[in-house]
């Protein structure tokens, strides 16, 4: 199908473009293992069972860091694209008969292929570091759920570049809605030790969902509701992504 | 016919002011196979616009469009695969070779892998890429970027190539290159369309051309036939102060078919423009009828009708002036 050969022409490309510069994948890593190294000890000391950490404060505390990083970490691919954008990389592509969805899929895959690479070396670094035991299959339906994440994520952010085209008056965008979108997802800490307002707002955070369902699965406890819905919110939330952003990819009013 | 375009109409609506722009307001042309068919028109006449709207970039308002026999807008990814597209800034990536973009070209033209690599060393010998086709493309010459640019729109041996403003940023030496690029695509089957705001350049290269203002085509033809709408020279004298009747003697003059006063220019100096049949002949007359009247003429330029010509009669405006 013309889709699927597009998609793989574009995301090969891409791939071999991250491949030749892979620098950039590790310094994306670097932003959670601060976290892990400088934060994560406060958190030992703690009276972590009274403030709702339930596996244990590490344990509770490392997956929160993997959602966190999915989140952030294909947020900002948008600013590629203005680059390539301006250099009138897509305008170009856009005149040959290549599928418009797959100019889309093919760079949102490549960010979801560097998202999971980095997803477990850190979920590995965290093990090590903080001497935590590995749930495998926990840890391959986490990555589902970082493969979702990240591709909504970076779906948006292609969307949004498609339609700002500057950098200037994206970054003020993603900053105001990061941030919120961020604490309601009780990563720092988590949510349950939360005032009731606080908790309500968060229901209705996709975000939170995940964070909870990572922490059910990184610790085993795969019969937990929580993981599929987190699985369904999430696919759902992709898809309405991937669907807006393909039609910015697809008409263009200038 | 390669392209036919029936009040093919394009406006924005500004999202600040909330008022309309017409870009492009109801063109109408047609371009044969096998010609070099030109836009001619200052910066912002609609030039741009209406190409990407036939290369498929932009959607019309309204209108249609028949290019390469496929309809514009029901059948888009045809089109895209009989025609080529060349913008003003190009569109390559700094961090790959000319060879790597020439192959993804191919590709993206659904072109089979091993095609595509054989596909690309012809361009490259054909466009004389070799030098420096195994090197990053940030550390080429805008003159190398540009043909660069050319040679990837014609790597899927499109019928019709869109170039538009294909030389403007050049040195003389590059544009002259680029000149004989598209004069070979013609003779190699490929028709091209471009845009210019050069006047020598639609005058040595088009076979057929149409000048565009304002959103609207304002007159078409060849080349010849636009100049000879102009039949006869142009006179230009400039005069200082008994402008009227220095206007007044020469309109009575037999051979001088026109008279048009300029603008004064910020020194109070008007350029009277004459139209006349034998600019040589009349050139003494003229002086001598003004210096009978003691009228001094502070420049006088004698020249062969020239697009600037006929773009200057039909919108009252100088091409020259319009794109400074």
């Amino acid at each position: 199908m013309k889709i699927v050969r597009d998609t793989w022409l574009v995301y090969s490309r891409q791939m071999g473009l991250v491949l030749r510069q892979p620098v950039w994948v590790f310094v994306m890593l670097i932003q959670p293992l601060y976290y892990l190294v400088l934060f994560g000890p406060l958190l030992q000391n703690m009276p972590t069972k009274q403030m709702g950490f339930e596996y244990g404060a590490m344990e509770t505390f490392v997956p929160g860091l993997v959602i966190m990083m999915a989140m952030f970490g294909t947020l900002f691919a948008g600013f590629g694209l203005i680059a390539e954008i301006r250099e009138g990389v897509i305008e170009r592509m856009r005149v040959t008969p290549v599928s418009r969805l797959a100019l889309l899929l093919g760079r949102s895959l490549r960010d979801v292929s560097t998202l999971v690479f980095q997803a477990v070396v850190l979920v590995l670094l965290s093990g090590v570091i903080a001497g935590l035991t590995i749930n495998w299959t926990g840890l391959g339906l986490m990555l589902l759920i970082v493969l979702a994440i990240g591709l909504g994520m970076s779906a948006a952010s292609y969307g949004l570049a498609m339609m700002l085209k500057s950098e200037d008056a994206m970054a003020p965008l993603l900053n105001t809605i990061t941030q919120p979108v961020l604490l309601l997802s009780g990563i720092m800490l988590p949510l349950t030790v939360a005032p009731d307002w606080l908790r309500t707002l968060a229901l209705f955070n996709p975000f939170a969902y995940a964070v909870n369902a990572a922490r059910a699965l990184f610790n085993g406890d795969l019969s937990n509701p929580v993981i599929w819905q987190a699985g369904a919110l999430l696919a759902a939330l992709a898809a309405l992504l991937v669907f807006w952003s393909g039609r910015k990819f697809a008409r263009s009013a200038s | 016919m390669l392209i036919e375009t029936a009040g093919l109409r394009k406006t924005y609506r500004s999202r600040q002011k909330k008022e309309e722009v017409e870009a492009v307001r109801g063109v109408d042309l047609s371009v044969k196979e096998g010609e070099i068919f030109g836009f001619l028109g200052p910066n912002g006449a609609g030039k741009t616009t209406t190409l990407r709207m036939l290369s498929t970039l932009l959607e019309p308002t309204s209108g249609t469009a028949r290019v390469g026999g496929f309809d514009l807008l029901r059948q888009p990814t045809q089109v895209r695969r009989t025609v080529g597209y060349v913008g003003q800034s190009g569109g390559t990536w700094g961090e790959v070779t000319a060879r790597e973009e020439l192959v993804m070209q191919g590709r993206l033209y659904e072109m089979p892998k091993a095609e595509c690599r054989t596909r690309a060393e012809e361009v490259i010998k054909a466009f004389e890429l070799d030098e420096f086709a195994d090197r990053k493309i940030k550390g080429y010459s805008g003159g190398q970027r540009r043909r660069l640019d050319v040679a990837l729109g014609t790597v899927h041996r499109p019928k019709l190539l869109f170039l538009d403003e294909p030389t403007t940023g050049l040195d003389p030496q590059s544009r002259a290159h680029m000149w004989d690029e598209v004069r070979q695509l013609r003779e190699r089957g490929t028709s091209v369309f471009l845009t210019t705001h050069y006047l020598d350049e639609a005058d040595a290269l088009c076979d057929r051309l149409a000048i565009i203002d304002n959103g609207e085509i304002v007159v078409d033809g060849t080349p010849l036939e636009l100049k000879r709408q102009i039949a006869g020279d142009i006179v230009e004298i400039g005069i200082g102060n008994s402008r009227d009747e220095a206007v007044r003697m020469l309109s009575d003059m037999s051979f001088v078919r026109e008279v048009e006063p300029g603008d004064p220019d910020p020194a109070g100096v008007v350029i009277l423009r004459l139209y006349v049949e034998d600019g040589s002949a009349a050139v003494p007359d003229i002086l001598r009828t003004l210096d009978a009247a003691d009228i001094k003429p502070l420049s006088i330029e004698l020249h062969r009708p020239s697009l600037d010509d006929v773009f200057l009669k039909q919108t009252g405006r100088s091409l020259r002036e319009s794109a400074a």
